[in-house]
Formats: C-alpha cells, sequence, structure tokens
C-alpha cells in the first residue's frame, strides 16, 4: 500500500514543483546580475493568468495546431510517470521502459514542430528546422548515454538502473556515470532550450529556437506548452540525479527530499551556466552535440570494459 | 577512484582540446591537465619527501610555466582561434571515442609485468598520447601543434606514472625538463616566425626557399 502511495507521490511531486525549476533559474540568474529578480513563484503566476485567457486561433492553421500542446502535455505527464524520483520504482516501469520515455520525449518535439510547422509562418519554419536539427543530434547522445547506464547496471528500464546506483558502483568504476552526466548535462541544456545553445528569455529573431516555434501559441495551448517544457527540465534533472546519486540506499522518507533538493541544485547549476557563458553562434552548436555524443560513446567503451 | 577521477578528467581536458577553436581556452584546458596530472602521483603512490617535490615541480611547470609562456606568445602573436584545421572540430570529436576504444585494446594485448594501479590508468594515458599526436598532425597553426605537443608530453608521464615505481623519478625529471626547453624553445621560434611571415601557419612554411 504505502509502496503504490510512494509511485504516485513522486510524478505528483514532479507535476507540483516543475515551474518551481523556472524561478530558481531565474533568481539565480538576477542574483548573478545583481538585480533582485521576479519573485519565485512568477511561471506559477504566468501559467494561471494563461488558463484564463482566451484562445486565438490563425485562419490558415488546422485542427493539428489546436491539438498539438495537448499531446504534447500528455506525452510529458505519461513520462514523468516514468521516470521515479529517488529510489523505489515508477508508476509505469517495465523493461525498456527507457526507451519509451526516450520516444515519449520524441513525441513531444515532433508535435510542437508540427504545430509551428501548422501555422505556415516561415519565422515558424526555421525555429522548427533548427530544432529538428539539434535534437537529431542530441538524440543518440541521450540513446548511447542511457546505453552506458544500461550496461553499467545490467538493467533496462529507467527505476532499475536508478536503484542500482550505489556507493560500490562509484568505486569500482567511477568513469561510466561521470562521463554519462557530463554528456547528459550537455543533452540537458539543448533538449530544454538553455543557454550555450538556445536562450529561453529573448525573442530575437537570430538567437530563437524554442521560443520562435510557440510564438503564435496563445492562452491555455500556450500554458500547456510552457508547463510541458517546465516538465521536461524536470524531468531530465531527475535523470541526471537518478544517474547520479545513490537514493536506494537511504531509507524513503530520506531520499525523496534529497532527491528533490538535488533537481533543484541541477537548476541552480542551470543558472549558473546560464549567467556565466554566452550562447554558442548556431554553426557551433552541433560541434557542442558531437562532443555530448562522443562522450557518451566513451562512457559505453568504459561500460563494455567492465 | 580518485585515480579514476582524474582519469575522467584528463578525458574530458583531451575532448575539449580536440573540439575548441580558441587557443585561450585549450591553452587553460592544458594547464588543468597539467595541475591534475601533477597531483596524480601524490595519489597512487604512499607519501615521500621526494614525491612531494616533484609533484609541487611539475605541477608549477604544467600548470603555471608552460601556460603563462604560450599565454604570452599568443599575445605577442594576437592569434586567438584556429581556423580552418586540416581535419574539422566535429571529425576530431568523433576521433576521441575511437581513440580510446583502439587504446583500450591495445592495452589489453599490452601485459603488464605487475600490476598497475587503476586498469583506467593505461589506455587513458595511451589515449592522451594519441590525442596529442593527432593535434599535432591535424592542426594548421604552430601554437596549437606545441600545445598537442604538450598533451602528447602528458599522456607519456601519465603512462610513467602507471609503471612509476619500477622507474627511477630521475627520468622523469629529466623528460620534464626537456619539455620545458622545448616548449621556451618553440615559443621563441614561432614568434619570430610570425614576425618574418606575418602568419603562423605550418602548411605555407613548406614552400619556403632560401
Amino acid at each position: 500500500m504505502t509502496n503504490i502511495a510512494i509511485m504516485i507521490i513522486q510524478p505528483v511531486i514532479a507535476m507540483l514543483l516543475a515551474p518551481m525549476l523556472l524561478g530558481v533559474i531565474n533568481r539565480v540568474k538576477a542574483f548573478f546580475a545583481g538585480r533582485r529578480g521576479q519573485p519565485l513563484l512568477q511561471p506559477y503566476y504566468d501559467l494561471w493568468r494563461l488558463l484564463h485567457k482566451g484562445v486565438v486561433y490563425s485562419t490558415t492553421t488546422s485542427w493539428v495546431f489546436k491539438i498539438a500542446p495537448v499531446i504534447c502535455l500528455t506525452a510529458i505527464i505519461l513520462t514523468a510517470f516514468i521516470v521515479p524520483l529517488g529510489g523505489g520504482r515508477s508508476l509505469l516501469s517495465f523493461n525498456g521502459d527507457l526507451i519509451f520515455a526516450a520516444y515519449l520525449l520524441g513525441l513531444m518535439r515532433f508535435f510542437i514542430v508540427i504545430g509551428a510547422l501548422d501555422t505556415g509562418s516561415s519565422f515558424e519554419g526555421m525555429g522548427a528546422s533548427r530544432e529538428v536539427q539539434f535534437s537529431a543530434l542530441a538524440e543518440p547522445a541521450l540513446f548511447i548515454a542511457l546505453a552506458a547506464m544500461a550496461r553499467q547496471t545490467s538493467s533496462v528500464s529507467l527505476s532499475g538502473i536508478f536503484s542500482a546506483v550505489t556507493p560500490q558502483m562509484w568505486t569500482s568504476n567511477c568513469a561510466t556515470p561521470l562521463l554519462t552526466a557530463a554528456a547528459m548535462i550537455i543533452v540537458l541544456l539543448t533538449e530544454n532550450a538553455r543557454i550555450p545553445v538556445d536562450d529561453p528569455n529573448t525573442h530575437l529573431e537570430l538567437t530563437m529556437i524554442h521560443e520562435v516555434m510557440v510564438l503564435d501559441n496563445s492562452g491555455p495551448d500556450f500554458a500547456f506548452i510552457l508547463y510541458g517544457s517546465a516538465l521536461k527540465l524536470w524531468i531530465f534533472a531527475a535523470i541526471l540525479v537518478g544517474m547520479l546519486l545513490p537514493m536506494n540506499q537511504m531509507p524513503l522518507w530520506i531520499s525523496i527530499p534529497a532527491a528533490v533538493a538535488a533537481v533543484f541544485a541541477v537548476s541552480v547549476f542551470i543558472g549558473i551556466v546560464e549567467s556565466c557563458m554566452a550562447r554558442f553562434r548556431l554553426i557551433s552548436v552541433p560541434n557542442l552535440l558531437f562532443t555530448s555524443i562522443s562522450l557518451a560513446i566513451l562512457s559505453l567503451v568504459f561500460a563494455l570494459r567492465n | 577512484m580518485r585515480t579514476d577521477i582524474i582519469m575522467v578528467l584528463l578525458i574530458l581536458t583531451n575532448m575539449v582540446v580536440l573540439g575548441s577553436s580558441r587557443l585561450r581556452a585549450c591553452i587553460h584546458v592544458v594547464a588543468a591537465q597539467g595541475v591534475a596530472l601533477g597531483i596524480l602521483p601524490l595519489i597512487i603512490h604512499s607519501f615521500e619527501p621526494q614525491l612531494l617535490i616533484f609533484a609541487v615541480l611539475s605541477v608549477l611547470l604544467k600548470g603555471v610555466i608552460f601556460p603563462l609562456m604560450l599565454w604570452r606568445t599568443l599575445r605577442q602573436l594576437n592569434v586567438w582561434r584556429e581556423d580552418d584545421p586540416y581535419v574539422g572540430y566535429g571529425l576530431s570529436l568523433l576521433m576521441g571515442p575511437i581513440a580510446l576504444a583502439f587504446s583500450y585494446w591495445i592495452s589489453t594485448r599490452l601485459p603488464m609485468p605487475f600490476s598497475v594501479h587503476s586498469p583506467m590508468l593505461i589506455p587513458v594515458a595511451m589515449f592522451t598520447l594519441i590525442v596529442g599526436l593527432f593535434i599535432i598532425i591535424s592542426r594548421k597553426k604552430a601554437l596549437t601543434q606545441v600545445l598537442g605537443y604538450l598533451v602528447l608530453e602528458n599522456g607519456i608521464y601519465a603512462f610513467g606514472m602507471a609503471i612509476a615505481s619500477q622507474q627511477p623519478m630521475l627520468i622523469e625529471l629529466g623528460i620534464l625538463l626537456d619539455v620545458f626547453v622545448g616548449v621556451f624553445v618553440m615559443g621563441i621560434a614561432i614568434f619570430h616566425i610570425s614576425r618574418q611571415f606575418d602568419h603562423i601557419n605550418t602548411d605555407q612554411l613548406s614552400t619556403l626557399k632560401d
């Protein structure tokens, strides 16, 4: 009984706290810039405001544009059910669920892209093309990194991988988790449109990737997309934390708060990266992703060796 | 485990050197690599006073003096990036895993007559060596080639660390001195090359006539 309660509470925590990550990142960036910054709960206010607005649809759009935000939200919430948080199993865990999770993220991206293309605006088409180009390079890195961890822990489910991360694994072979983490950080920054790849705060055409695709969405649709991307950030941070920290050794009442704290630590890290780095030129972003792929392959080499 | 962390640091720095076109960033990263390698003997071997001197010396040389000299040359030359190398950066980055897999394969064929501290030590040392060589042959600017030489030397150093209990530290010190003189001479030479020819691209030096 308690087991099921814990399985249910994990995605609930993720869904409740996900927008807070954006608030934390904003506050860290404000702190580095010497400003006070917006309130920590600003993303929630934004979502609330958007949910109470009406929707405007361009006459050139079809049903694809209307259905895209809903499918995005569904896909990402399903992913939240798969990724466990701090020890224990997740609600939806089965052998091979890591591939299912990666494809759900792919489905989400596909519908954002096709919604952007459906508007018929060349501007959004440009963003869609960039997004697809970069995610085509980020996806192999994600898959290879997950494969390395799966080989290292000899288990093919995210819950299994996370529960097999133990202090013993760290002392016997710390190369695989470290290199996987390095690759995953780059994938995290890319997939969530964070600064070395994309600037989430700008609306200038040259710098945008993700933002440009959702320009035509309004009201609740836009709220769904914003909330979906916050949840996506949470999920990537949770995967990173789960791969690094030996949570399964602790009792659950410690491990879940510890995992939540670690996810927030990841968001603070993202804030620091965003404050200290400039955006890369679009032409050098593939190099960054090649680095990520190479690091993932390196970690796979070490995992195969053991 | 601490050795493994240093090895991972070595791999990461190698990847940055392979993928970065900015000379200043490359120099910083090679300096970081040198510092990590300098404290390696303290971790691997049991503590001895002479080891401490050795570690301090190599941290000073690899982490402070080489980077300062290269930094000075860089400022005098006013060359900040490697524009178009023979092998592009994407391809260089993908070369990394291939080189590591290859050095793993080699290290299985290379039985050591004694036990090595960490199973990662020899493959990663070999990997660093290959990366250094690769940087030397795939880049055009003379300064990057000196950096490649330093990375190569770091690989030899790491390799020496793996078998250092079998090998007198004096030899390592000798190598360190050789490298110091090498970098010193090259720093001066590069500066004069750029004075004479307005650039330090080695691909055009082969057309020199007297």
